[in-house]
């Protein structure tokens, strides 16, 4: 598991990718015009070869007014781990689905539309999952109010 | 690039086929004995043979993920408890874990040692638990007295270290809440000694039983690309071949000195998800008594328990191998007390997925059999 | 006249209540239980007491049913969330009468841990369902569901329910037996913790 060896395959294949952290492990921001062909590489490059989609979730900046969405990658073959973020505005949160390629992202990305309000394009089935289907908001932004919520 | 967003009802009312008058929907509802918590099946049934299976989550849906923004790092550890209950000493070590690498606090091998004892431990009663409640879902109501007989002397030890039977909340950043007992080896040992015997026994009951082995061979097959697409872990992606195991590629604790094999299946059906279990709890056993000896002395707490912790802004991430999968953790400080985001990436959340595609084509009594071998607790799920 | 009328109606009532304490105790030596439990409480609550170690059907509520219509008992025990209350309520009319409900566990009682800055956590079950019996602990152990029980049966054979009689609207906490004080407790403990 050699990070080095790692970082320089990938500036190789995609020099558009940003190393922003490289302690304890690898963070790499990409925009959101070339994510779709990064995540296709990552998955079907022989050097490469992420198979495993362990996590993904997304991060509220409000006073940025964008949101970070986060993918955490594993290779069994390799044993590398990654972590991949993208930026996108907050006013309008679209971005395209990565279903096709790592099948559990259809839950992942269903659970972000329900807490954070963020519209996947060409998701097959995007529907709230936690909450009810005529839930108002998304309780997850930092500027979520509800009358019934306790605060302290 | 187009965006269509659905509805449960919608879902419910489309004719998959023309021959909607043999089809009807049955709901396996949220109060069910076999789903093992609030989990809501919706099947698409003709006569007995299921069509499609649609899961509904969010029957315990609490917001731990907000509630987290609003608690201190020492304060969130008692809500990981409460996630997936079994394994509550090894949730707590997550998030004790992932705090302890970014705020640069020293353990010594003491705590280090004892965490491990306890984490196998919890491994043991968990999975104790798994197997009477396998032997009751599928019918025989026994085997849950006798997997519940062997728990209960192991909760009665647990308590007497850190007070409570179930939500336990004892691995701290910084070390553990109290010190072990002086008694505390002696206890373990003879409690191995019982549950050696005890597994011996679960052998002959079900493992050599036909009954059981026809109900679960060849039932609920997940090849080794899907469980990788699906992201499970821990033994349901062990039992489809793929050797995974934080314990021995990251290691963590002293698990690096100990000698423990890890074991994989064949098929992937839930036969080999029952065996791999099983023959975890003989591996946990071996953990246990290379270590109960040589505890070494020192201190149980290596910082003052009322100093803040404060991380540097940026994103952590750290994981340890709970007995259902790896439980992930991801902080995201901006400096303060609390924390700016944090979540938590669950194991059985990635597990259930596979149940909408290993599913088709099987009777009803034999899907109970496949959620069974999964191993869910709900509220991991919904967090 | 009147002197009759009085005797007559005595002699009635008195006919009634031996007829009522037998079916009281009937009852409250019967409560079959429905297995709800959501969260972790269940697994003390539903499964430890039903174990051999803690053995609930010395209670005589050995039979827990899965289905509504068969039982007369429903233990709340785990967090109860706004997608799953109108469910419960559902649950808890399909139960005939007469039913009792023993609520376990904080979280259920009152939000427990999850009563701040949570979105769907209802915050105690009794703006739902009418409650007898609260248990309280996180999670209680097996012995405090059994004292619940135990107090559950005395209440109904002094048909002292608080959803039933409207004079008794006062809660009723469990006493403790004639013989034991606080004291002797607290002394218990702390010879137990200075043993050890």
């Amino acid at each position: 598991m050699n990070k080095l060896e790692l970082i320089k395959k990938i500036n190789k294949l995609f020099s558009e990718a940003l190393i922003i952290e490289k302690n304890p492990i690898i963070k790499i921001k990409i925009s959101k015009t070339k994510f779709i062909s990064f995540m296709n590489i990552l998955k079907t490059n022989k050097d490469l070869s992420f198979d495993m989609l362990y996590d993904h979730t997304a991060i509220d900046w409000i006073y940025k007014n964008e949101f970070e969405l986060i993918y955490n990658l594993y290779s069994t073959t390799y044993g590398y781990h990654i972590i991949v973020s993208v930026n996108i505005s907050r006013s309008d949160p679209r971005i395209i689905t990565v279903s096709n390629i790592w099948s559990i992202s259809e839950w992942q990305e269903r659970e972000t539309y329900d807490l954070f309000g963020i519209l996947y394009e060409d998701h097959k089935d995007l529907r709230r999952l936690f909450l009810n289907d005529d839930w108002n908001g998304y309780p997850l932004r930092k500027d979520y109010k509800d009358n019934f919520m306790l605060e302290r | 690039m187009t965006i269509h967003l659905r509805n449960l009802n919608e879902i419910l009312r489309t004719p998959k086929n023309n021959k909607i008058e043999k089809e009807y929907f049955i709901n396996m509802g949220p109060q069910h004995p076999s789903t093992h918590g609030v989990l809501r099946l919706i099947l698409r049934v003709e006569g007995e043979i299921i069509k499609e299976i649609i899961p509904v989550l969010g029957y315990i849906h609490r917001g731990i993920e907000k509630i987290g923004e609003h608690q201190t790092y020492r304060q969130f550890i008692h809500l990981t408890d409460r996630c997936d209950y079994l394994s509550a000493m090894i949730n707590n070590w997550a998030v004790a874990k992932v705090v302890e690498s970014h705020f640069q606090i020293e353990t010594n091998d003491r705590i280090e040692t004892i965490r491990t004892i306890l984490s196998e431990l919890q491994r043991l009663q968990s999975h104790t638990l798994w197997w009477g409640v396998f032997a009751m879902d599928l019918g025989a109501l026994t085997g849950f007295f006798y997997g519940y007989r062997d728990r209960e002397m192991l909760t009665e030890i647990l308590e007497d270290t850190c007070g409570s039977r179930l939500t336990m909340n004892f691995i701290q950043p910084g070390g553990l809440m109290y010190d072990i007992k002086k008694t505390f080896s002696l206890k373990v040992k003879k409690y191995l000694i019982h549950l050696k015997a005890k597994i011996n026994e679960y052998e002959d009951l079900i493992s050599n039983n036909i009954i059981f082995q026809k109900r679960t061979q060849n039932i609920g097959i997940l090849t080794k690309e899907m469980a990788l697409s699906i992201g499970a872990t821990g033994p349901v992606l062990r039992a489809s071949g793929i050797c995974h195991d934080l314990r021995k590629l990251e290691p963590y604790g002293v698990y690096d000195k100990v000698k423990f094999a890890v074991p994989i299946g064949n098929t992937g059906d839930s036969w080999d998800r029952y065996l791999v279990r099983i023959e975890e709890m003989k591996e946990s056993i071996k953990i246990i008594e290379q270590l109960i000896d040589n505890i070494p002395p020192g201190k149980h707490m290596t910082m003052k328990f009322a100093s803040k912790i404060k991380l540097p802004t940026g994103s952590y991430y750290g994981h340890v191998e709970t007995a259902r999968g790896i439980l992930g953790v991801f902080i995201v400080s901006d400096g303060k007390e609390y924390p700016y985001r944090i979540h938590l990436r669950s194991p059985c959340f990635h597990n259930l997925w596979c149940i909408t595609k290993i599913a088709i084509g099987l009777k009803l009594a034999d899907l109970v059999a496949v959620l069974s071998t999964l191993d869910l607790i709900i509220p991991d799920i919904d967090r | 006249m009147e002197i009759k009328q009085k005797t007559t109606v005595l002699k009635d009532l008195m006919f009634m209540t031996k007829i009522d304490n037998i079916l009281n105790w009937a009852r409250s030596n019967s409560l079959w239980p429905l297995a709800f439990g959501t969260s972790c409480c269940a697994i003390e609550m539903l499964m430890s007491s039903v174990s051999s170690h803690h053995d609930i059907s010395r209670f005589g509520s050995e039979v827990i049913r899965t289905s509504p219509r068969q039982a007369d008992l429903l233990i709340v025990a785990g967090t109860i969330v706004k997608k799953m209350a109108p469910r419960m309520q559902l649950l808890f009319e399909q139960m005939a009468e007469p039913k009792y409900v023993i609520v376990t566990g904080s979280c259920a009682i009152s939000g427990g841990p999850f009563t701040y800055h949570s979105y769907t956590t209802l915050r105690g079950i009794e703006k739902i369902i009418p409650v007898d019996v609260y248990v309280p602990g996180c999670p209680p152990r097996p012995e405090a569901l059994f004292w619940g029980i135990l107090t559950l049966q005395k209440m109904i054979k002094q048909n002292s329910l608080i959803k039933w009689s409207k004079k008794n609207k006062k809660p009723i906490f469990s006493a403790l037996p004639v013989d034991i004080n606080i004291n002797d407790i607290n002394k218990e403990m702390r010879q137990l913790l200075e043993n050890d």
